[in-house]
């Protein structure tokens, strides 16, 4: 069994409304220095396969991630 | 024998489908007009002229909206149905559903809100050579509701035709006001706003006939 972690991040360049809801929260309670927020996501894999990060990478393409407004990175954990 | 016209899809999760269907039977005759389907079917009933993907929150919302729902089984025979020509209605889940399976371009995001909106809007028909407008066109406005979180439709415009825009106010935040698109042919539709929920004088609208036409051409049913 392999653990494969894939962390889900809003694409830099797209507005992350949760985020800046939180970024004003912050504010409201006083943290000052808080610049920006973005929120993803974490998805926790255990694998079987031979290659579980190549099949990884498939389920990333072709269900968990939308890559119009999404970046993800994979990290095999062993 | 009856001839299922009109095939609505339901997902776990549909919430607007027998509306979708109840609106279609009216104006092609009582159990005449639609036939609910299981997101399972592998195939559309024989006999489809035009399939609806209703309202609702599919899987829950879950992962992203309409991302689970499509890719159910069911949804392959809408494509190749779509890729034939045949008319697709994606009515906000059912938008959602259509942009994550690549048959509309782009993605339905959270409203700049950050809030749910429920409320009547003006839809201003800004492409009027599509069948989802029954020869209404461009400038007029119809009164449908909305009711959604995740609305704020973003992509390329290149990328298909931009039919609705919201006047009087972007509720959501998306791209250019955009409240619905359809591919460059015509056949796929897709709007946040709900048309099946504006087809009776008596719940304050029947202009969501005019969009519901667009599954029949050559019925009655813009009123």
């Amino acid at each position: 069994m392999t653990r494969v972690v894939v962390t889900v991040m809003p694409r830099a360049e797209i507005l992350d409304p949760q985020g800046q809801t939180v970024v004003r929260a912050l504010h409201t309670m006083g943290f000052d220095d808080v610049t920006d927020v973005r929120i993803g996501k974490q998805i926790v894999l255990d694998l079987s396969g031979a290659d579980p990060e190549a099949e990884a990478r498939q389920m990333c393409e072709r269900l968990l991630v939308n890559r119009l407004v999404e970046d993800y990175e994979i990290e095999v954990q062993g | 024998m009856s001839t299922p016209a009109v095939t609505v899809i339901h997902f776990p999760g549909s919430l607007d489908h027998e509306a979708a269907a109840r609106v279609m039977d009216e104006i092609t005759g009582p159990g005449n007009g639609a036939t609910i389907v299981s997101h399972r079917a592998a195939a559309l009933p024989e006999g489809t002229a035009a399939v609806v993907l209703p309202g609702g929150f599919s899987y829950g919302d879950h992962l992203r909206c309409g991302a689970i729902a499509s890719r159910a089984p069911i949804m392959d025979a809408v494509r190749e149905f779509a890729e034939r020509g045949g008319p697709v209605l994606g009515i906000c889940n059912g938008f959602q559903i259509l942009c994550e399976s690549g048959l509309l371009p782009g993605v339905l995001r959270p409203n700049d809100t950050q809030a749910f909106i429920c409320r009547q809007a003006t839809l201003e028909i800004v492409d009027d050579s599509t069948p989802w407008t029954s020869g209404r066109s461009s400038g007029e406005t119809l009164s449908v509701p909305i009711k959604h979180h995740d609305g704020a439709w973003q992509g390329d415009t290149a990328a298909c035709r931009v039919v609705f825009r919201y006047r009087d106010g972007n509720p959501n935040g998306s791209q250019d006001a955009i409240a619905g698109i359809a591919n460059h042919a015509g056949n796929v539709m897709g709007l946040m706003p709900h048309p099946e929920m504006a087809c009776e004088e008596l719940l304050g609208s029947a202009d969501g006939r005019v969009v519901m036409g667009g599954l029949l051409p050559g019925s009655a049913v813009a009123a």
